[in-house]
């Protein structure tokens, strides 16, 4: 069976613990958790768990059911590329002297990224895109030079039906 | 605002314990300490309408309840400290988790104020208990904790069953709040599926009656969903054979013409070479271990599979499944009944095939039947043989983890469920005897044993004061090998007899031990005693220890090594 990345939303009760209980799933049974970001809902009382994990289908079907296994698990639900808008977001501090500053305003243009914080020898960038986008950003911010780099993991949303 | 109706104030030890009495439970396993000392304070005033029993070590506590809950079917409760009463009883918890017993258990914890202290006695118990509960709660206000009380008794219980522990800080058994115990329960994240899909379950029917060799292949879940009638209707009207894991056994009769005994590393060779040229199997409340299905991509050679689980996690997870059936083992057999009264033609149809295939299978019994060569030494077998026979199959056998419990697995013919008490799963030694209090203490009336080893007996050894302070009469028979058999008969086939570390040299006289803590102490050197101390001890209400010294180097066949397909077998 073939193997690739999958994205998982996890709608769980908003209990103390229940990132470990979901986290500690993973680790005991052998998944990878490749990129995971975690935030409360509009209800009060729910968080969703936006799960980056790796494998076949067979895994994935048992990520599934063990995640439903939790009592705080409420829903568990893939998210594939077609039906869903899957955003990352980053931050990145450039170096930033006369002879580099064109070459970040110019990226930046491209990818309508935005300078969030400046400094005299260097810039802070924001940007959000695919992961794939988000991979071309940083293969052409690299060789201005990377001082520091911050990522989120996924985050992901299903589209409306059309 | 003053509240109309104002309900009475009560302790959070008060709450505690008036919930478990609205749970129902009389019995409750447990060892006090600094952090529990306001429940048992109140305790001590509900002397007369819960029975506490005081063990010696907090994991035989564990096990007690263990043993009391797969006995009774109902849920077993454990009381514990913090800290290192709460860590004594892991090894309980995780057993209990690996077999899906319903426990509830209830640990002390520091005051909330010094949570993350370090503070004296401390541990993260919810943490440590996490991946060994089904669901584990912090009581952070005593205005919870009747609710999650109700909660804790509800998720132990239904679906797959699993031990739920409940931490309780100090101060929260002292503060007061009002006490309302809930009527029913919702939740919307924890619903389990005990009626499987209808459709699902007419192709099973449909598949039973096309099939030329199906076999039923039964589990725990049988067990602990009471379904052993059902399931005994669905065989003998469809003429179905039946093989068990050990976990099953008991949920079918083990003298019945239908039965073929345990499959697997340890099975028989009709249950292994049977399944193995099945055509159909029907995975009852089984989850495909692997000591029962060997090499598993040769699991049951091109057989289609249906099975039949409450949990879905379990369905697929080891072996690719035809047929789908989530749903409560006995709702379903139920269902398949309700199809099959409308299906009188078809059934008899099935007659001649099925006629051949029991034929097939009768004569792999018939050709490697289990046994064993009697000599002038005991052999483990013989001593197994004799308690099945002198308690006529109707005694509740615990038994602790290794050789002792294979033998007692295929030499013991169960004919009820409920009435083994192993530690399939985890492979807990230490776990038998304080099962067997666990037991004993539900049903005074019934005989109740302990096949042990010399090794996994001293393990919960100090549970002896507990059978001799509240006369229980268990009987332990521990086949003494002066070995652990099953490590030694590993490195016997396995490791060109290097018995590294295997060889017990110093074990205590048992029968002194047990007479030095007020309970009986037997022992047999020869066959011919086996007989007289067994009788013995049967008559005698009181806890007793029997020594069997058996032969030394004494194996458990059929067995398969571990990676091969389960065709492959060594035989005796």
């Amino acid at each position: 069976m073939m193997e690739k990345n999958h994205i998982l939303s996890i709608l769980v009760e908003n209990e103390s613990g229940v990132l470990a209980r979901v986290a500690g799933l993973f680790s005991a049974r052998g998944f990878n958790i490749d990129g995971i970001s975690v935030a409360g809902t509009l209800e009060k009382d729910e968080s969703k768990m936006i799960i980056s994990t790796y494998g076949d289908e067979q895994i994935l079907e048992q990520i599934t059911k063990q995640l439903n296994r939790l009592i705080n698990v409420i829903k568990v639900q893939e998210l594939t590329d077609d039906e869903s808008v899957m955003r990352q977001t980053i931050l990145v501090k450039v170096n930033a002297d006369d002879s580099t500053k064109n070459e970040i305003f110019r990226i930046k243009e491209i990818f309508e990224a935005r300078i969030v914080d400046v400094s005299r020898n260097a810039y802070v960038l924001e940007f959000s895109g695919s992961a794939k986008k988000m991979e071309a950003f940083i293969e052409l911010i690299r060789p201005i030079g990377i001082k520091d780099i911050v990522k989120t993991g996924t985050i992901a949303i299903t589209r409306s039906k059309k | 605002m003053i509240k109309e109706n104002k309900k009475q104030l009560m302790t959070g030890s008060k709450i505690l314990i008036e919930s478990l009495l609205k749970e129902g439970v009389d019995t409750i396993f447990g060892y006090p300490g600094g952090a529990v000392l306001n429940i048992y304070d109140e305790l001590f005033n509900y002397r007369d309408k819960l029975n506490h029993i005081l063990v010696r070590h907090e994991q035989g506590a564990a096990h007690a309840a263990d043993g009391y809950a797969r006995a009774t079917g109902k849920v077993g409760v454990v009381l514990v400290t913090s800290g290192p009463g709460a860590t004594n009883t892991i090894t309980g918890i995780a057993t209990a988790y690996m077999d899906s017993v319903p426990m509830v258990i209830i640990t002390g914890q520091v005051p909330t104020s010094l949570i993350g202290n370090d503070a004296f006695q401390e541990a993260d118990t919810v943490g440590i208990t996490r991946p060994c509960t089904k669901h584990n709660y912090l009581v952070k206000d005593v205005g919870d904790l009747a609710r999650i009380v109700k909660e804790a008794f509800y998720i132990a219980s239904t679906g797959r069953p699993g031990p739920v522990l409940i931490d309780i800080p100090k101060d929260i058994s002292s503060n007061v709040a009002e006490f309302d115990y809930p009527e029913s329960i919702e939740m919307r994240s924890y619903n389990p599926t005990y009626f499987g899909h209808h459709v699902q379950i007419l192709k099973v029917v449909d598949e039973l009656l096309k099939a030329e060799k199906p076999m039923l292949y039964i589990g725990g879940g049988v067990i602990s969903s009471n379904a052993s009638n059902e399931l005994k209707e669905i065989a003998e009207m469809l003429d179905l054979p039946i093989v068990s894991t050990l976990m099953g056994l008991g949920g079918f009769p083990s003298e019945h013409a239908l039965f073929f005994g345990m499959l697997g590393m340890h099975g028989t060779y009709a249950a292994n070479t049977g399944i193995s040229n099945a055509d159909f199997i029907v995975a009852v409340g089984s989850r495909f271990d692997d000591r029962v299905t060997g090499k598993v991509d040769e699991f049951g050679g091109k057989a289609k599979f249906a099975h039949i689980d409450i949990d879905p996690s379990s369905i697929g997870k080891n072996v690719k499944i035809d047929i789908p059936v989530v749903g409560d083992v006995k709702s379903v057999l139920n269902s398949m009944l309700e199809i099959l009264s409308l299906k009188s033609k078809e059934i008899e149809s099935t007659q001649y095939k099925r006629m051949k295939w029991l034929e097939e299978l009768n004569m792999y019994k018939y050709e490697h039947p289990l046994s064993y060569k009697m000599t002038d030494v005991i052999k483990p077998q013989f001593v197994v043989e004799k308690i099945y026979e002198l308690t006529d199959g109707d005694a509740i056998i615990a038994t602790e983890v290794g050789q002792n419990q294979m033998w007692a697995a295929q030499f013991y013919k169960f004919k009820n469920p409920r009435s083994l008490l192993t530690s399939g799963g985890l492979g807990t030694m230490g776990y038998g005897f304080p099962a067997a209090i666990g037991a004993q203490v539900a049903f005074p009336n019934r005989t109740v044993f302990d096949i042990a080893g010399d090794g996994s007996i001293q393990m919960n050894i100090q549970e002896l004061a507990t059978a001799v302070q509240y006369n229980l009469p268990v009987k332990i028979a521990i086949i003494n090998n002066n070995f652990l058999g099953m490590i030694r008969q590993w490195q016997e086939l396995f490791y060109e007899k290097r018995y590294s570390f295997s060889k017990l040299n110093v074990n205590p006289d048992f029968v002194k031990l047990a007479e030095s803590y007020g309970a009986v102490g037997l022992r047999a050197n020869k066959p011919e005693q086996v007989e007289d101390v067994l009788k013995t001890a049967l008559s005698i209400r009181k806890p007793v220890v029997m020594d069997f010294v058996v032969a030394q180097e004494e194996g458990v066949y059929p067995m398969v090594a571990p990676g091969y397909p389960i065709t492959g077998m060594l035989l005796v």
